[in-house]
């Protein structure tokens, strides 16, 4: 048995240009995007769970149990549904070298997204319960208002990839990790919104 | 003998400030980061000392006298608070995961080397804002549980500060737990698999699996806190139609986990120290490794055993029971592996092996009160008693302390390039030992016999033990003097080290001492058997060489 | 040599678990055993007692053990056998804890259930969290005289049937002191009475925080919630005076929030309920014939 299998050999033989490779820099930001977010779905799952606690033990005081309006929220789903497939489109541009055209769908991607936070205030302004009110309404704002903060930072992310791709070059076919972060968290804003639209309307 | 610079130098460490600045500064090197981690925790370390000796004080007389009893609940918030989160955390997986990981995957710096400058100087304000609010505005009085509605109606501004504190170190962790997954997963050295790594990069993995998955949803519950705090929704308070007890769901959920991030770097750093000292391989790799996940597994799914009063109806309780229960498995293959791997040894009874060893006992003793508390009928008698005190200093301190304490021994050398001095190490186990066991030993008793914990006056029939428990709580803060002394002396004039005066095999080891800013004057070794220990005769004499000529001479 | 070390082996075991069962036969470490579920717990202590300590002491001994006996002698700078593993050991030492283990979660879940620990509690949603299986207790119903039953959250529920002598009485834990409502003779106290081998059926409340209702002679707790209120059954059996704690920190004065309980002789808990009635009340309390 031996111990230590390889113990590089100093001397600038071929195999010491094998084993530099270890100092090669490899590009592990979308792994460490992906994990992060992972931890972020994990603060959801806490809301979510907390939700679904406290609608199964706690009952609302008379008059506390709303039927919510679902027609804009649906509308909105659709918005954000639409704007994870512009997405995918802007990236597909974006590899096949057609910049221009990848700034138009990052644009309509962005402009969907302003639209449901739009859409979330408007909400917002008509629903007939406040932050405090009760439990529902504090369980309701809270997830919502957290996934809409996230919308907001995914609509920043890409208005600022936007901005960043007028640049021709700036981003190419092959590197152009800013797009493709901002398209992983955009879905993961997107796939959350499902949940929490499945567990606050329709359940 | 020429020696090979690396073809290519990505980092800009040329842009670091060079000497001891470096470790004031914003430094991307993970050695010095891992360093920055410990001593700073080790500051903290004195600073929740000093408030257990607060502690200890005023329970010296059965009545409340040494301080108010506001601030008891003050000082015994910060004590939880500071040991846990700026202490034992960071200092297990900040300090010794950033110093060592890297050398174990063959790497030249972490995944992300500016996430984790970013964790550490997270690190300092965090803390600084915590003990600030005591002189302040008052610190939180509700314990390191936050229990609501407790925490709603102690004073807002103490318990505010302590959210964002908390906040901001549990942020840190996440960060550091993505930075470790992405370094043992990605940045492994060409040719090195995931079963030949050394113990600890497995014990790290699982932790920052912990981390990732258990922190959020702690930081997500404290939001919702402090909107109660702030903004007087109703989450957590009954007078508002909310339910006290959905957050310590969400809070223990976070909080179990945290104990095996507490202990589980710390089984890393004893499956390195035993093999070294032993001269022995580790035994049973492949169920350690196996035992860890599973341990990362069951420790998402026992929460509910810090609840046992808390109004959970009895299939819970049953079902928590047992899965709790059922950690002792793993854990258990753990230790057996352990002593397996000292039988037949050549043992050398050094600081670091003593540290070791009185971990082992400490924590075979902590875990089987753990698995009695795991049990609902014995756990209602003794929930939030002495004795819960006693069974989690037994494994914080006993275990993890120890562990640290020992590892700093081992690699001190590797740090400074200078040995610790051997008899003051002993006298610091020494003294330590002994008053560790006079403090805690005699609160199981206390917890049996109806001291409950979190106050300051109590039955006067538990007056002597409590005494007794607070001489040994004097002994350990003497004995942190000899330790100090010791690594200041040490540090500037000790007995030079050399390279490898372990003559260990893991790849630490095998560069300079303090190693060079990129770990390696030339490539990385690639060490397959980190425990190869005990080779027959006729191969390497591993008595003669030091790492260092090993690779530089290919052997 | 096999054989000899193997009856060493033997002997050791032996002597360590003989002294395990002494331990856990002979050292008494907790207070006095004054309710039914005393000695059940006990019991489980002895148990629990005896199995750890020969765990810790085979553990502790095996360690010094090597210590000593692998201990590095002045000058030998050898290393020791390269032994990596062992599949059948590692299998025995998993499968052991594991046996252990299981025995340890049987028992003591036997334990809990001689405590009344899983009798359903008076809630029709007593199950939530495990769907659908929302089912009735009716034997509940005809203990309590009131017609809306605040739903039970959580504690040790009271054994069905109607057995006459059961006392109910109502705690309410404020910051900082607990006050006992006997709705047998509609008034309150801040100490709690009861009589020897009476069940007691505590309903608890909490108005502020969160306490707990601890008495460690009746090795009982149960946390005392705001807005959930939980339930305490037991039957206390040794008379004499034991003193109820908090062990919920609830604020500055967690501490001295304690109170006492009396556990009467029969006739002593019938008199000190007589002269506690209001006095408009006639003294036909059906609770009377113990
Ligand atoms: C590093 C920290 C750490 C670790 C590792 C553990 C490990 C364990 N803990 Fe502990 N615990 C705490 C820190 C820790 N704990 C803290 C801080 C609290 C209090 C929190 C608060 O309220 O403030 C607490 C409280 C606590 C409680 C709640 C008590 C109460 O409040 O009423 C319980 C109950 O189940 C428990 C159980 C266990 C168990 C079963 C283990 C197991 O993992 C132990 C497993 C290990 C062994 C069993 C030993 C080795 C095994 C063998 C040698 C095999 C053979 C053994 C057997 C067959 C038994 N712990
Ligand atoms: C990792 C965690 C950790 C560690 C290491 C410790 C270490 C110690 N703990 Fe702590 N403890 C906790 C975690 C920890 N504790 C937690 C989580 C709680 C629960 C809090 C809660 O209920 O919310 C708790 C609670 C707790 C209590 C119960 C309080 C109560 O319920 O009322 C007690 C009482 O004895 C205690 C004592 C001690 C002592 C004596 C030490 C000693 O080991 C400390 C030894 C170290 C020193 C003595 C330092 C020496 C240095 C100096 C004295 C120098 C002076 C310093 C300066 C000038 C800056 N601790
Ligand atoms: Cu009430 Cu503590
Ligand atoms: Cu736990």
């Amino acid at each position: 048995m031996t111990i230590l299998t390889s113990i590089p050999d100093p001397s600038p033989t071929p195999e010491a240009g094998a084993l530099a490779a270890d100092t090669e820099h490899v590009d592990l930001r979308m792994f460490g995007l992906a994990t992060f977010l992972v931890a972020d779905g994990m603060t959801f799952a806490g809301f979510f769970a907390a939700y679904l606690t406290f609608r199964a033990v706690n009952p609302l005081p008379p008059g506390a149990v709303y039927e919510l309006e679902l027609i804009l929220p649906t509308l909105n789903t659709a918005l954000l549904v639409a704007s994870s497939f512009t997405f995918h489109r802007a990236a597909k541009e974006l590899k096949q070298s057609r910049n221009g055209a990848c700034r138009l769908w990052l644009l309509i991607t962005a402009s969907l997204g302003v639209a449901f936070l739009a859409g979330q205030m408007v909400e917002y302004f008509s629903l007939p319960f406040g932050l405090t009110d009760n439990l529902f309404a504090s369980t309701f704002y809270a997830l919502t208002g957290f996934h809409g903060l996230h919308v907001c930072l995914g609509d920043l992310m890409i208005l600022i990839v936007w901005w960043q791709a007028r640049v021709p070059g700036r981003f190419t076919p092959e590197h152009h990790f800013g797009v493709e972060a901002a398209e992983l968290y955009w879905h993961f804003v997107d796939g959350i919104w499902l949940i929490l639209f499945g567990i606050l309307y329709l359940l | 003998m020429t020696l090979s610079l690396p073809p290519q130098t990505s980092h800009p460490s040329n842009l670091q400030p060079e000497g001891w600045l470096r470790y004031l500064s914003f430094s991307l090197d993970h050695k010095v980061i891992g360093l920055q981690y410990l001593v700073t925790a080790f500051f903290f370390y004195l600073v929740g000392g000093a408030l257990a000796g607060m502690i200890r004080v005023e329970l010296l007389s059965p009545i409340s006298d040494f301080m108010p009893r506001e601030t008891y609940n003050e000082v015994l918030t910060l004590h939880g608070t500071v040991m846990i989160f700026l202490w034992i955390v960071p200092v297990v997986n900040g300090g010794f995961g950033n110093y060592l990981i890297p050398f174990y995957v063959g790497a030249r710096d972490m995944a992300f080397p500016r996430l984790n400058a970013v964790a550490f100087w997270l690190i300092p304000p965090a803390g600084f804002l915590l003990i600030a609010s005591y002189f302040i505005a008052g610190a939180a009085q509700s314990g390191w549980t936050a229990y609501p509605p407790l925490s709603l109606t102690t004073p807002a501004a103490g318990q505010v500060v302590w959210i964002l504190s908390v906040l901001l170190l549990g942020g840190s962790s996440i960060f550091g737990g993505i930075n470790f997954i992405a370094t043992v997963l990605k940045m492994r050295r060409p040719g090195l698999g995931m079963m030949q790594l050394p113990m600890y990069c497995w014990a790290m993995l699982g932790t920052s699996i912990l981390v990732v998955l258990a922190t959020p949803v702690l930081a997500g519950t404290l939001v919702l806190l402090s909107f109660d705090i702030i903004a007087h929704t109703g989450f957590f308070n009954p007078a508002l139609g909310g339910n006290a007890v959905v957050y310590q769901h969400l809070f223990w959920f976070y909080s179990h986990p945290a104990v095996y991030i507490m202990v589980l770097p710390a089984f890393g750093l004893v499956s390195e120290i035993l093999p070294v000292h032993a001269r022995k391989p580790l035994f049973g790799y492949t169920t350690m490794v196996y035992s860890i996940l599973g341990i990362v597994f069951l420790g998402l799914i026992v929460w509910a055993h810090h609840m046992f009063t808390s109004a959970t109806p009895p299939w819970m309780r049953l079902f928590f029971t047992i899965a709790t229960a059922f950690i002792a498995v793993p854990t258990g293959i753990k230790f057996f592996n352990w002593l397996a791997t000292l039988w037949g040894g050549k043992i050398a009874l050094n600081s670091a092996m003593l540290f070791s060893c009185a971990f082992i006992v400490h924590f075979v003793f902590g875990g089987i009160t753990g698995v009695a508390l795991a049990q609902v009928p014995f756990d209602i008698h003794v929930h939030d008693t002495y004795f819960v005190v006693g069974h989690f200093h037994y494994i914080v301190y006993g275990g993890t302390v120890f562990v640290v304490f020992g590892s700093i021994y081992h690699w001190f050398p590797k740090f400074t390039g200078r040995m610790l001095n051997e008899p003051l190490g002993r006298l610091h186990f020494l003294l330590t030992f002994i008053g560790f066991n006079l403090c805690f030993a005699p609160q199981h008793w206390l917890g049996l016999n109806g001291m409950p914990r979190r106050v300051a006056e109590y039955d006067p029939q538990f007056t002597l033990l409590n005494q007794l428990s607070s001489v040994g709580a004097l002994l350990m803060a003497i004995s942190t003097l000899p330790f100090l002394v010791n690594v200041v002396w040490s540090a500037l004039a000790g007995q030079v080290a050399g390279d490898n005066p372990w003559n260990a095999l893991t790849p630490e080891w095998l560069t300079s001492s303090p190693p060079p800013v990129e770990n390696w004057k030339g490539p990385a070794p690639l060490v397959t058997h980190p425990y190869g220990y005990g080779v027959p005769e006729g191969q390497i004499d591993l008595k003669a060489v030091s790492g260092l000529e090993i690779w530089s001479e290919g052997r | 040599m096999p054989i000899p070390s193997a009856i060493v082996t033997l002997v050791l075991g032996m002597i360590l678990v003989l002294s395990g069962l002494w331990v856990g036969q002979n050292v008494n470490l907790l207070p006095a055993a004054a309710s039914t579920n005393a000695p059940l717990y006990d019991e489980l202590f002895a148990v629990l007692f005896t199995i750890g300590t020969i765990l810790f002491l085979g553990i502790v001994g095996l360690l010094i053990f090597s210590l000593v006996r692998f201990r590095r002698r002045d000058g030998d700078l050898g290393d020791g056998v390269a032994v990596e593993g062992n599949l059948q050991l590692e299998i025995f030492w998993t499968a052991i804890p594991a046996i252990v283990v299981l025995f340890v979660g049987i028992y003591s879940y036997d334990i809990y259930d001689r405590m009344g620990g899983m009798i359903p509690l008076a809630d029709p949603h007593a199950m939530h969290g495990s769907m659908g299986s929302a089912v009735m207790p009716a034997s509940v119903e005809e203990l309590v005289t009131q017609d809306v039953e605040p739903r039970l959250w959580g504690g040790i529920g009271s054994p069905g049937g109607t057995e006459a002598g059961l006392l109910p009485v109502e705690v309410t834990a404020l910051q900082f002191a607990f006050l006992f409502h006997y709705p047998e003779g509609d008034f309150t106290s801040g100490e709690l009475h009861v009589k020897a081998g009476q069940t007691v059926e505590l309903r608890m409340e909490a108005r502020d925080v969160i306490h707990a209702f601890w008495v460690p002679q009746f090795r009982l707790k149960q946390d005392v919630i705001p807005g959930q209120p939980t339930v305490l059954t037991f039957t206390p059996t040794l008379p004499g005076q034991y003193p109820i704690i908090c062990a919920e920190l609830c604020g500055p004065y967690h501490g001295g929030m304690r109170s006492t309980v009396v556990v009467h002789e029969p006739e002593a808990f019938d008199s000190w309920l007589a002269s506690n009635r209001p006095a408009t009340l006639a003294l036909t309390a059906p609770l009377a014939t113990g």
